[in-house]
């Protein structure tokens, strides 16, 4: 704490009196975890909607996944030598977007690894939060997808009828699992999918209010673009990123993501796979994101691309994972190649 | 109604905290018993003594000069006897040099006669100017009559007078507007003549109506055949009073990186200096006296005080009835941009325009911690630089390549360190880089 405080310059006066340091003296009232608690508080709709449709065993995965996040941390910290910085919100915030993105029916043993992975090998190995070149819950998603590829593209659960919320609990996840609308659409086709999801403003209602298989991030539309508006209001996210990655996903699936060009559905494009929340909530992660305003544009563009691409010609049929995963080592060389305009160069040009 | 005028990159809005004094009136306070008088008042060489111990001076006798270099005179402000020449605290350079005045309260106040300045020239006025010791008094300390000569070949076409007083607390500007306002303008009528030239702008923040309404009447009434004064509403946005800043607000034009104001044809001064320059010209007046903002929860009784410079701060808190308990943090200046000061022996200067007793509650205390990216800096920074990338270099030890990232450009206003959610020390930072830094050639 002391080394903390020389390095602050709130060294105190002589006599024990008051306090110098270098100004400014006055700092603004945001701080690092009001803005993690914040999206951690964005992100409680949706996952309490997730116990409508998929049961209650979403919670379950949820609280294991957010647990083993922050006891990792904090194992980590301690055994590195650093400050325990677990009250801050970022862990927890890791493990509700760990949960947010994996099948519903997963074995609890999953979300713990993926943590370990995540925070210990992603986040403090490579320095901490600030260093960390991946998105640490994207890694955990990744690394579990690699590890366990039967259960996490297969444990996929229908929403449940009614208020149900306990049906599952029980029973083996074989006899319940199902696939997701775009694995279904890339591995069976259009007709296939109409046939299990509908077709037009009934698709897109359900869609965007969530009841359709997938992981609890992806399948409220509705509740995940509300706390992206809040943040977005709060001035905690900026809308570069979210948009500029929609867009180009919304455009391109319109372009190539049909049967013909340009008779894709550009509504359905961002309904699905995740890329709400990819582009509010793991696209927008300060540390693995371009601070400045073009290069984040460039980036989600990058990012949008990257997904379409990887929905339409790759092996996977949600793409926007390994998008954002892809994009993330390259925030900081887009921060030196957009760099915020200077107020006004020396006279005869810089140096 | 004309929209507001502000700069368009940066910058950021703290709480005003303005409410504790925007209403005092400037009060004269008696002069204590003894006055300390910083030699090394300006950017520039220092002062030299020209008194020396039990010296007897008179009220606005020269007590120091500068021999060589940049510099303008020390006045006594009051009559009395030299009591030591030594060193006295400092609130930027630690310590300095000092002359110490015991004061004798039998002598008479000094009366001054009022001149009519229309009758002197251009170098006449900049002389009386430079005689008055007149630095700019907003905070810099940069000698006036050098700022009044601009270089030959500069196309300098108008005046601004600053009256942004954008630091949350302070409010002496705003108040020598509204007491002051006619001595204001006609020393922004002396600027003009010095300068050769007839347009003014008097920039005021929107968060003092009165004063832009004053002010705008008498630059009406003040504006002739020969000068054109105006008033300018600014919006009110963190660093507006910067010179930089405020000169693109008001006129657009952008001054290069190290380059003078002259360079776009632009001159700027205080409001407070300009009345300063009254006094000096059209009473003869030496810049001896200062109006300080005294302000915070940690005081007993806030107050605008005008104060002889040399004034303690301890007789200023003595004569405010005390502090408070609960004080934490005092400061010479802005809560932004001033300096936190360890003793009270501390005197006023000429550039001083507030001491604030912060407590507890009012500064930020929490430690800082890792540097999370989020890129506020750059969008607060009204540069266009990268505090963050600075930070992030310095506490890898590699301050010395931080000048890609702009640090030589930083002119420390603060906004970064305001907004960042970390917490994190920049301005320290980037003075640490300043130092080490490798200057572009």
């Amino acid at each position: 704490m002391s080394k903390q405080q020389e390095s602050d310059g709130q060294a105190t006066a002589m006599g024990g009196l008051w306090k110098v340091s270098i100004s400014p003296h006055l700092k603004s009232s945001e701080s690092v975890e009001k803005i993690m608690w914040t999206v951690v508080a964005c992100l409680v709709p949706p996952l309490i909607l997730s116990v409508f449709v998929f049961g209650i065993q979403t919670l379950f995965i949820t609280a294991v996944s957010v647990v083993s996040c922050v006891v990792v941390e904090a194992i980590s910290q301690k055994t590195l030598g650093r400050k325990v910085t677990i009250k801050d919100g970022s862990a927890v915030l890791t493990g509700l977007l760990l949960a947010f993105v994996i099948p519903p029916g997963v074995s609890p043993l999953l979300p713990i690894l993926a943590a370990v992975f995540a925070i210990y090998i992603g986040k403090h190995l490579l320095g901490g939060i600030g260093y960390n070149f991946f998105n640490p819950a994207l890694l955990g998603r990744a690394f579990l997808l690699a590890s366990f590829p039967v259960a996490m593209t297969s444990a996929w659960l229908s929403p449940v009828e009614g208020f149900g919320i306990f049906s599952y609990l029980g029973t083996s996840i074989d006899a319940v699992s199902t696939a997701t609308p775009l694995a279904v659409m890339k591995e069976q086709g259009m007709v296939a999918f109409t046939n299990m999801f509908g077709s037009g403003a009934s698709l897109y209602t359900s869609f965007f209010m969530g009841w359709r298989p997938g992981c609890i991030g992806e399948t409220s539309g509705f509740l995940l673009l509300l706390g992206g508006l809040y943040l977005l209001y709060r001035g905690y996210i900026t809308w570069h990123i979210p948009v500029s990655i929609l867009g180009t996903i919304a455009f391109l699936s319109w372009v190539v993501g049909g049967e013909t060009y340009f008779t894709g559905d550009p509504l359905l494009a961002i309904l699905s796979g995740g890329a709400l929340l990819g582009s509010f909530y793991m696209a927008t992660d300060y540390v693995t994101s371009p601070s400045n305003k073009t290069g984040q544009l460039v980036f989600g563009i990058c990012i949008g691309a990257l997904t379409v691409l990887i929905r339409i010609k790759g092996g996977y049929p949600e793409g926007i994972c390994y998008a954002i995963l892809l994009m993330n080592p390259l925030s900081t060389v887009f921060d030196t190649w957009f760099k915020p305009k200077r107020f006004a160069p020396p006279v005869g040009g810089a140096k | 109604m004309k929209s507001l005028l502000t700069f368009p990159k940066g910058g950021t809005h703290p709480p005003e905290f303005k409410a504790q004094t925007q209403e005092c009136g400037i009060e004269v306070m008696p002069v204590p018993d003894e006055l300390e008088l910083i030699l090394g008042q300006h950017i520039g060489a220092p002062c030299e003594p020209t008194v020396s111990k039990r010296e007897e001076v008179v009220e606005a006798g020269t007590i120091g000069e500068v021999k060589r270099g940049l510099g303008v005179p020390l006045h006594a402000p009051v009559a009395g006897k030299i009591k030591s020449i030594g060193v006295s605290a400092h609130p930027m350079r630690v310590s300095s040099p000092s002359v110490t005045i015991a004061v004798d309260h039998e002598a008479e106040a000094k009366k001054y006669e009022k001149q009519d300045w229309q009758s002197f020239d251009a170098s006449e006025l900049l002389a009386k100017v430079h005689d008055a010791g007149i630095i700019g008094v907003g905070g810099a300390g940069f000698p006036t009559h050098v700022k009044l000569k601009p270089p030959p070949n500069s196309p300098v076409d108008s005046l601004l007078l600053n009256g942004a007083e954008c630091e949350p607390y302070i409010t002496s500007d705003h108040r020598q507007m509204l007491e002051h306002g006619y001595e204001i303008v006609e020393g922004a009528k002396i600027i003009l003549k010095i300068l050769g030239i007839n347009e003014c702008h008097i920039g005021i923040e929107n968060n003092k109506p009165d004063a832009i309404k004053k002010m705008t009447e008498l630059a009406e009434q003040q504006s002739d055949g020969n000068c054109t004064l105006n008033v300018q509403a600014l919006q009110v946005k963190y660093p507006q009073g910067s010179e930089k800043q405020l000169i693109q607000a008001i006129t657009g034009r952008k001054v290069p990186a190290m380059a003078l104001p002259a360079a776009v044809g632009v001159v700027v001064h205080n409001v407070s200096t300009a009345k300063a320059i009254y006094d000096a010209v059209v009473y003869s007046k030496p810049l001896y006296e200062k109006v300080v903002t005294i302000a915070g929860k940690g005081i007993a009784r806030p107050a605008n005080l005008q104060v002889k410079v040399g004034t303690k701060i301890k007789d200023i808190v003595e004569y405010l009835g005390g502090t408070q308990a609960g004080l934490a943090k005092i400061i010479m200046g802005g809560p932004m941009m001033g300096f936190a000061v360890s003793s009270l022996d501390i005197p006023v200067t000429k550039t001083t325009s507030a001491i604030l007793f912060l407590s507890e509650d009012e500064i930020d205390t929490k430690p800082h911690s890792q540097c999370i990216r989020c890129g506020w800096c750059l969008e607060a920074c009204p540069m266009g630089l990268e505090p963050k990338e600075i930070g992030i270099y310095v506490e890898a030890n590699m301050a010395e390549d931080t000048e890609p990232f702009g640090v030589f450009d930083c002119f420390e206003c603060g906004s970064c360190a305001y907004v960042c959610p970390a917490k994190r020390p920049l301005v320290q930072f980037i003075r640490l880089a300043k130092m080490k830094a490798k200057r572009p050639q």
